[in-house]
């Protein structure tokens, strides 16, 4: 796919700017002011039916779909790349029905919507990060009632969750989780950065991007505002640690990226590139000039 | 005759959502709503164009809406706003999901409004003040979430206590009340987590 093209498609007839309806924009922006003012927090939210099946962004694009203006211009990624189903779909999704400006550059987007990564590339003040979100309870798993885990939540008491790690540390000499990896936020609520890898986990720490979290069947939105506290959880003799590459990106070459796995063939041949699409393409386009 | 709403109700409405969002989520800094919306919009006296402009983005329905002294005195307001938002409007300020404050000086006090539940404390008011002195870079002190370091912002007209009750506010986080406060043409936000000290 061609990089960088901030094309402006023509807006369908026949839906209301950017697809939901007034009334539904409104209750969703009043939601996101409170998740912007008590950051960290799950706030409860009338989620639409959206014209995807649950699982496929539908919080995420509710979100997107309330604080969108014509003068934005969208990026979407699934798994940090721009060109995989989810994220051509919604990308399209909008472009018909808001007519905004649609790219793939990070440093051209006013608002990114993720499924499971944050671009490599750093985020600035002016952007929005709008994750999309399965499951987003972090104590879900430990506790399965909705009515005990606000209580824990309301008391801060984040045991539980401590125990968890700790089981990992037991079990696997180190905390094993990968993925969706608790954080604190702002030093008061624990919460669940949606499944990104642990590797994402510092670039939500003090960014300069606003975040917002969309679970469209859980129907919750949270948020992080920009330059917040966002601590992930662990021990002082297990501290906390992301992954790490034994090798560079086999299309850019870089490091320090999250690489994924590709398997080449049947005999076991496998390559590890990155799974940011558009950092790699714009360091194998520089490279060639 | 009942003066008009917003002119382009989804455009004029994200816009000025999307500044009172910004400017909650930094707070200290001031954003200016979209040119001429202000001027656009003529609701009756004392409510401002940039309180309407609040009320008609955020409030509908489900939000029952409070009216300070001021604005209450003027049946013409709470026509306007039942008018173009279906609001129904309340006397309680507790049980007030938006407050609109036309005379911050004597705006009531915060531990007045709804301050959330801890199971829920997003069930809190949000307070739209109209004052006539918003200048960033000068005046209380504010840190916390959204804040780099530090920032400051000179706010006026205010009751001499407010700082004082901004800080209680602050003190029984989660809980307490969010402020969207505006000034002729522009806004600037403080929600419950930012730390205020007086200068």
């Amino acid at each position: 796919m061609s990089a960088a093209i901030a094309q402006r498609p023509e807006r369908e007839p026949g839906y209301n700017f950017a697809y939901l309806d007034e009334g539904t924009k409104r209750m969703i922006r009043r939601a996101i002011l409170k998740a912007i003012a008590v950051p960290g927090y799950q706030v409860p939210f009338a989620s639409r039916e959206m014209p995807m099946p649950y699982g496929w962004g539908t919080g995420g694009v509710q979100v997107t779909a309330a604080i969108l203006g014509r003068s934005d211009v969208l990026k979407v990624i699934d798994q940090g790349a721009d060109d995989t189903t989810n994220a051509v779909s919604i990308r399209r999704f909008f472009a018909r029905t808001s007519g905004v400006a649609t790219t793939t550059r990070t440093a051209e987007a006013t608002i990114i919507q993720t499924r499971h990564r944050i671009p490599e590339t750093p985020l600035s003040e002016g952007q929005v990060l709008v994750y999309q979100v399965p499951i987003p309870e972090p104590l879900r798993f430990l506790e399965p009632r909705e009515t005990e885990t606000r209580q824990l939540h309301a008391l801060a008491e984040y045991g539980a969750m401590h125990v968890k790690l700790y089981e990992d540390i037991s079990r696997h000499g180190h905390i094993a989780t990968t993925y969706a990896y608790p954080v604190e936020v702002a030093g008061r609520y624990v919460m669940d950065p949606s499944p990104t890898p642990k590797f994402d986990n510092p670039k939500m720490d003090d960014c300069p991007a606003l975040q917002l979290f969309g679970a469209g069947r859980e129907r919750r939105i949270y948020a992080v505002p920009p330059y917040t506290r966002v601590r992930s959880l662990d021990f002082e003799d297990h501290p906390f640690r992301v992954q790490e590459f034994t090798q560079p990106c086999a299309l850019c070459g870089a490091s320090g990226h999250y690489l994924d796995e590709v398997v080449t063939d049947d005999s076991g041949g496998r390559m590890f590139i990155c799974s940011d699409t558009d950092i790699c393409e714009t360091r194998v386009a520089e490279a060639a000039r | 005759m009942l003066a008009p709403g917003l002119a382009d109700p989804v455009h004029d409405a994200q816009g000025t959502f999307r500044a009172v969002m910004d400017v909650l989520a930094r707070p200290g800094q001031v954003r200016a709503l979209t040119p001429g919306l202000a001027a656009g919009l003529a609701p009756p006296e004392p409510l401002t164009p940039e309180l309407a402009a609040v009320a008609l983005t955020l409030t509908d329905a489900d939000t029952p809406v409070w009216l300070d002294a001021a604005l209450a005195a003027v049946p013409a307001v709470a026509a306007y706003l039942r008018f173009h938002t279906g609001a129904p409007l309340t006397d309680d300020p507790a049980r007030a999901a938006f407050a609109l404050i036309r005379d911050p000086a004597r705006c009531p006090p915060l531990s007045r409004f709804a301050p959330g539940t801890p199971a829920y404390p997003d069930t809190s008011t949000t307070l739209v003040l109209a004052l006539d002195t918003l200048i960033p870079g000068t005046g209380l002190r504010l840190s916390g979430p959204g804040i780099r370091g530090e920032a400051r912002m000179a706010l006026a007209p205010l009751p001499e206590t407010f700082a004082t009750q901004l800080a209680a506010n602050r003190a029984d986080f989660p809980l307490g009340v969010d402020l969207i406060l505006s000034a002729p043409g522009r806004v600037a936000g403080l929600p419950r987590s930012t730390v205020v000290t007086e200068a």
